[in-house]
């Protein structure tokens, strides 16, 4: 909803229409409701985050450092040279306009300016400008033009409305990855203090404590005792893992939502049990407590320090190798960039399943496996005993998650998974979903709450194709494997799809698996009385 | 010729008119592009507008009941109540229905035939509005639960172990249970 702000004599005049300008001529309006809150100045300073300082989005004057268009040119100067990636996207583009209707912050909020294209040509005018001969004479007429505090704010603007999916690249003939010109807008952003508070303060936390809330050694442990309690309460089995133990074979790190949020924490039981039940040597780190990380919604620098927690601790603890849990940017960040940034990790061995010998050669340099194949690994090999009829109650879709899809590839395990724990498994139409998926609409740091509305438009492609398995075949969970989207999913499904629910894969491995001397389970892992066991107990 | 009959042969015409109504609030190369696509999964807004118009034109020839009508309504709404419009320009467009069927009906000879019936339908196009209004006001309200629900959500191992000590200091109480019972609330059962 806009800002509602109508004189009395607008209220009668429901001739609303849009103004037809180029967007060059379009200014950029701040809307309520689509932007996040900044960084608070403490947080940015636990990082040495520069040039802190107070301002609100919404403001007319943003407060900006002296010499800010000297400091965003020098940004932008210095990453043509060292990004030769930036510098070919700042070039090659030929607005055929293939991945225009792709982004689905477009096709939610049908403004132009969040078409993949268009939210390219926000920077690449300003790159014309100053750093190409045509646009420094041509100037408007070569797409060109200067760098005022108003174009600052409008890159600003639409560059948090970006959640780096990558959908856009998958439709450009170039291969023209408008993710990454969104990460460097960020970088440049944040140069002038310019952060987030969603973004900063979990970063500043991260920092400090090791995970994004700030979470202590002694509250990871209890809401880990939490979780072992209900596990009690449903299988009657009684859980014992371990923290920061030297000489685990394997060491498990997840996003810390996993351990504190709602949905998350049934996927932290199904991993608890899913180890337990195959007597897994391995450990949680009160340290690496953090799978996921906000950095990289920041800078290169900043997501490196932040993940460089996770070799170390490796080292510390002298494991073997890595497992990690569901998350979707985590992934990312780990398969794409953990090796080149802080490897290599020639101190711990290629993952190895102790339980089936399969080696993971796709990990051989990162020395990090996600769960979903080291789980569907398990399965393959017939290593778990899963009673599918206990997720009977439950008609699940899959979600692939950007980062997981399109940042990693992995399609396959987790339906695989799916299939053999659940018996009702619904695709969502093609388009939709695998390589082609859309975003939760609230990754990279714009789940905030002030931003609701962002997301909700921005959710709206991924619901409207839940909303259709739904109605067809009477889909009532989501699946996933990533902890943003199980928080996120849960708004977006609260109001585009009410009557669906958001899960991760281990959530419905737990409930399917069949542990040795439990009792008979009459609830799944949310406490919920399973079909047929009613008055049972 | 009946007025509803005559309704109908101008259905397509009447729908096209309205739908692009709604489309001009859009800007213009958007407009054009919620317009063509077809695929559903494709263009989300287009196609849950367009056929939600149809639907409604559909029950209102049917005189179908209100639940049904809110439903087709819903769909529109709820996707209007989140865009950059101020209440009223999201909900215009029901009245647009109005100009829409009124300049289909000008053309026709026996278009004065039935001031009773349009005056009628007009009526129903007037109800439609109201209960678009509460629909409106229901996914604003939403969005304001949503946000304090996910803040709940986000921490609620947290809040749950601040509620166990209280409670454990307070009560007798079985501590699993409480974890349980804590669980099927946060759910709101
Ligand atoms: S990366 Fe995703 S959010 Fe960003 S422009 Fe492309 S499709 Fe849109
Ligand atoms: S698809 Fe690629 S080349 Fe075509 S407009 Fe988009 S970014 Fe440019």
């Amino acid at each position: 909803m806009a800002k509602f702000t109508a004189k009395p004599k607008d209220l009668i005049q429901i001739d609303f229409k849009n103004p037809k300008t180029g967007w060059m001529d379009t200014p950029v309006e701040i809307r309520e409701h689509m932007f996040c809150h900044p960084a608070k100045a403490k947080e940015l300073e636990t990082v040495g985050f520069p040039n802190i300082h107070e301002w609100r989005p919404q403001d007319e004057n943003w407060n900006l450092p002296e010499g800010w268009k000297e400091t965003v040119l020098n940004g932008i100067k210095e990453r043509l040279q060292k990004y030769r990636s930036f510098h070919v996207f700042m070039d090659i583009c030929v607005r055929c306009g293939a991945c225009a209707d792709k982004c689905h912050f477009y096709l939610g909020t049908g403004d132009p300016k969040n078409m993949p294209v268009l939210r390219a040509e926000l920077l690449r005018s300003i790159y014309r400008k100053y750093f190409t001969a045509s646009g420094k004479i041509l100037g408007k007429t070569a797409g060109a033009r200067e760098l005022t505090e108003d174009v600052l704010k409008e890159i600003w603007y639409y560059y948090y409305q970006c959640t780096e999916c990558r959908r856009c690249s998958v439709f450009c003939p170039y291969g023209i990855d408008q993710a990454e010109i969104t990460m460097i807008g960020r970088e440049l952003t944040n140069l002038l203090g310019l952060q987030l508070g969603w973004i900063g303060g979990p970063v500043a936390n991260c920092y400090m404590k090791g995970n994004h809330l700030g979470l202590e050694p002694h509250t990871i442990k209890s809401n880990i005792e939490m979780m072992l309690d209900d596990i009690e309460t449903i299988t009657g089995i009684r859980i014992n893992p371990t923290f920061n133990r030297k000489g685990a074979e394997i060491l498990f790190v997840t996003p810390s939502g996993d351990l504190f949020a709602m949905p998350g924490i049934y996927t932290a039981m199904g991993y608890l049990m899913l180890f337990h039940e195959l007597g897994l040597d391995y450990t949680w780190s009160t340290y690496a407590s953090e799978g996921g990380n906000f950095g990289f919604f920041s800078s290169n620098e900043m997501a490196k320090r932040l993940n460089s927690k996770i070799y170390a601790e490796a080292k510390r603890l002298g494991v073997k190798w890595v497992l990690g849990g569901e998350c979707g940017h985590m992934w990312r960040v780990l398969h794409q960039y953990m090796d080149t940034w802080n490897g290599p990790a020639d101190f711990l061995e290629v993952p190895k399943s102790p339980i089936t010998g399969t080696v993971f050669d796709n990990a051989k340099s990162a020395k990090m496996t996600h769960i979903s194949e080291f789980t569907a690994d398990l399965i393959k090999h017939g290593k778990l005993k899963l009673d599918k009829s206990r997720n009977d109650h439950l008609k699940v879709t899959f979600h692939d998650s950007c980062n997981t899809a399109r940042g990693m590839g992995m399609f396959e395990e987790p339906r695989y998974i799916i299939k053999n724990v659940c018996n009702h498994f619904y695709e969502m139409p093609e388009n939709t979903i695998r390589e082609k998926t859309f975003c939760c609409g609230s990754g990279t740091g714009l789940n905030a709450s002030e931003n609701m509305e962002l997301r909700m438009r921005g959710g709206l492609p991924r619901a409207n194709a839940v909303k259709y398995v739904h109605e067809q075949h009477g889909v009532n969970m989501l699946a996933n494997v990533c902890a943003i989207d199980r928080a996120t999913l849960s708004a977006s499904m609260d109001y585009w799809v009410p009557g669906v629910g958001v899960a991760g894969i281990s959530e419905l491995v737990g409930n399917a698996l069949v542990m040795e001397g439990e009792k008979e389970r009459t609830a799944d892992l949310r406490g919920e009385t399973l079909p047929g066991k009613e008055g049972a107990e | 010729m009946s007025f509803n009959k005559l309704l109908s042969e101008k259905k397509p015409a009447i729908l096209k008119k309205w739908f692009d109504a709604i489309l001009d609030t859009y800007p213009a190369e958007t407009a054009d592009f919620l317009k063509k696509q077809k695929d559903r999964f494709a263009n989300p807004v287009g196609s849950t507008i367009y056929s939600g118009m149809d639907s409604l034109l559909n029950s209102l020839l049917n005189a179908d009941d209100p639940d049904t009508i809110s439903k087709y309504l819903d769909d529109i709404v709820r996707i209007r109540a989140v865009q950059d419009f101020t209440p009223s320009q999201s909900l215009a467009f029901v009245f647009k229905l109005k100009d829409a069927v009124r300049e289909e009906m000008s053309g026709e000879s026996n278009a004065g035939d039935f001031p009773g019936e349009l005056i009628a339908f007009e009526r129903r196009v007037d109800a439609l509005a109201l209960t678009a209004f509460d629909i409106y006001m229901k996914c604003r309200e939403k969005i304001y639960d949503l946000k304090a629900n996910e803040l709940r959500n986000m921490t609620v191992k947290l809040v749950e172990r601040a509620n166990l000590i209280f409670e454990a200091r307070y009560r007798d109480i079985d501590l699993k249970d409480l974890v349980l019972e804590g669980n099927k609330s946060e759910r709101g059962e």
